[in-house]
């Protein structure tokens, strides 16, 4: 592929319509990718009878979207938008693909890059271009988080990465940004590749496995009992978030062992972990001290939790808590006017 | 039916530690297991094996100590193994190692290809959907439940949000979660078998039709530039304030943090 084109594209994922939020996420990065490259940001919004999004990508920065309408694109499988994908990017060669780290991202994601015989780095946390010689620095963990990787794609175009959403930080909208939106047509192969999706389940407000919850609310001895975890499960749905546990909480019998932090129990990396109550022995910091981003609240000032939390609450969390929940909630009320 | 699983020695990341000095993996005491989500596959395998009859072969890519994950794959209960192991497909990233992968694949019968979905010390996610490719044959990702029908396969593909249920024509490459079931153990007489009875069938270089610009280091479209321990960051802010200053400093934070 033509190695001068310095185009930055990104794949706008779409479900029954809803812009995934990583998709506007990794606008955010191309935009500075692009700066560094003095190139601009295109969006691949890929769907049938879509609308309004386009406009929506622009709105979030994207200077273009190139728009593929189909019938079978209605519903995501592999091949078709695999084609797409390719079709677009064999057309505009850019120089690097963004795409989220979604249960379809990760899947699409390898079958295009498979398909362009080209590079793909997987979950990355750091995307950036190296000032020297504008290399594409691609930055994420490896060995279970022990080990941070940074992947180059030297020789091959385009150099592509996945993003896990929640990584990278969406702008903010712009209603009066403009942008070109061309629609663009793919003739699509037949081949046996193609799959039938017969049924769509939708899970019904499940318990999320506390390993992929992006938001935990987690309580320890200090909740004080079974009942008291309710004000923590308030402040998870607030957040969309689920509660988990430390081990003195779930041998005290107040909360299953499914959700149990730690050494003992899983280890979680989400994006937001919020310690009530916890002290923070040394065997629940070792399943969660990954985590993005620690909140700990604790009456205790001298508790070890605080030696990892990037925002430490010396302080009543039965007062905290709630509160806390009715200005999230608050907020969220806000922000959807 | 024949059914192919591939299977990863992988060294258990609970145990990796990394050398503070140098910032490298201590490999040293550290165990090697069977990647996860690659026996949650070789389980589903053996299930279709017991309810309708099948063979059930797996295939490694790896050094020739991956012997010893194969050899516990016989002793669940799969009729072959074959390990593609040579010094030119080492460095392999995951494009030229699902092309490997791949080809040494097209030697052997299949309808059904399972892999993990992703080995607990890349987490790429990304081999089996490239074999797929490679292979020119459909794939489904996130399965978590599998029914043969026929000649075709439906599968229970997880989402965040949802399931598909997805039919596919054989063949058909399926990627597996750890949720689809428990794997079974090795027996006595499985282990016995494993090693007295069984084989493990090595393919070298020479044994694997594939070019060599699409193996090993060389045929890698990435390199690791560098790599490093994860810095360990230095506590945050600490306060004792009164609840309603408390909660105003939680929520600015993660505002700024934009968490929610």
């Amino acid at each position: 592929m033509n190695k001068d084109n310095q185009g930055v594209f990104i794949f706008a994922q779409q479900v029954d319509g809803e812009i995934t939020g990583v998709s506007l996420e990794l606008i955010g990065k191309a935009r500075d990718l692009a700066q560094a490259l003095d190139s601009d940001v295109t969006a691949m919004l890929l769907g049938y009878k879509l609308d309004k999004q386009a406009q929506t990508l622009v709105e979030y920065g994207a200077d273009r979207v190139v728009v593929v309408d189909d019938p079978k694109l209605e519903v995501y499988t592999t091949e078709p938008y695999t084609q797409a994908v390719t079709a677009i990017l064999k057309e505009y060669k850019p120089r690097i693909v963004l795409i989220g780290a979604t249960a379809i991202g990760r899947d699409l994601g390898p079958r295009v890059a498979g398909r362009l015989h080209t590079g793909l780095t997987a979950d990355c946390t750091k995307l950036e271009i190296r000032e020297e010689d504008r290399e594409f620095l691609m930055t994420r963990p490896a060995f279970g988080g022990n080990l941070m990787a940074t992947i180059i794609c030297p020789d091959h175009r385009p150099q592509m990465a996945t993003v896990r959403p929640g990584v990278m930080v969406k702008e903010m909208r712009d209603p009066a940004r403009k942008g070109e939106i061309v629609p663009f047509a793919v003739s699509f192969e037949e081949n046996n590749c193609y799959v039938k999706v017969e049924e769509v389940i939708r899970k019904v407000t499940q318990r999320v496995d506390i390993q992929t919850a992006k938001v935990l609310v987690s309580g320890g001895r200090g909740v004080g009992g079974s009942e008291s975890f309710q004000i923590l499960k308030d402040l998870a749905d607030a957040l969309g978030g689920e509660v988990a546990s430390s081990r003195a909480a779930v041998d005290a019998g107040w909360q299953e062992k499914d959700r149990q932090v730690g050494q003992t129990g899983k280890t979680v990396r989400p994006n937001l972990y919020v310690a009530c109550g916890i002290s923070g022995a040394i065997q629940h910091l070792a399943g969660m001290e990954e985590s993005d981003y620690i909140v700990a609240i604790n009456k205790d000032p001298d508790a070890p939790i605080f030696n990892v939390a990037d925002v430490g609450i010396v302080g009543d969390l039965f007062k905290i808590v709630p509160r806390l929940t009715e200005e999230i909630k608050a907020y969220r009320a806000k922000q959807k006017e | 039916m024949n059914i192919i699983v591939c299977v990863k020695q992988v060294p258990d990341t609970n145990e990796v530690r990394i050398d503070p000095e140098r910032g490298t993996l201590i490999r040293e005491g550290v165990p090697s297991i069977m990647n996860p989500d690659d026996k949650a596959g070789l389980e589903a395998a053996l299930r279709l094996k017991d309810s309708m009859g099948a063979k059930v072969s797996v295939i490694s890519m790896g050094p020739m100590q991956a012997d010893v994950v194969l050899r516990e794959a016989l002793a669940m209960g799969a009729d072959e193994a074959y390990l593609v192991s040579d010094r030119a497909f080492g460095g392999a990233d995951t494009w030229a190692t699902s092309s490997t992968l791949a080809a040494a694949i097209s030697k052997l019968d299949y309808d059904l290809i399972i892999t993990g979905r992703q080995a607990i010390d890349g987490d790429t996610a990304q081999v089996g959907p490239e074999i797929a490719e490679h292979l020119g044959i459909p794939n489904i990702s996130y399965a978590e439940g599998i029914e043969v029908q026929g000649k075709e396969v439906l599968v229970k593909r997880q989402y965040e949000d949802r399931y598909h249920m997805v039919r596919a024509r054989m063949p058909v490459l399926l990627t597996a979660l750890s949720e689809l079931n428990p794997p079974r153990y090795m027996t006595p007489g499985g282990i016995f078998d494993a090693y007295r009875e069984k084989q493990v069938v090595v393919w070298n270089r020479g044994d694997v039709p594939v070019a060599d610009e699409n193996i090993g280091l060389a045929g890698s479209p990435t390199r690791v530039a560098k790599s490093f321990p994860k810095t360990v960051k230095a506590p945050g802010m600490k306060i004792e304030e009164g609840v309603e200053e408390s909660v105003q400093f939680i929520v600015d934070k993660l505002r700024e943090k934009y968490i929610f």
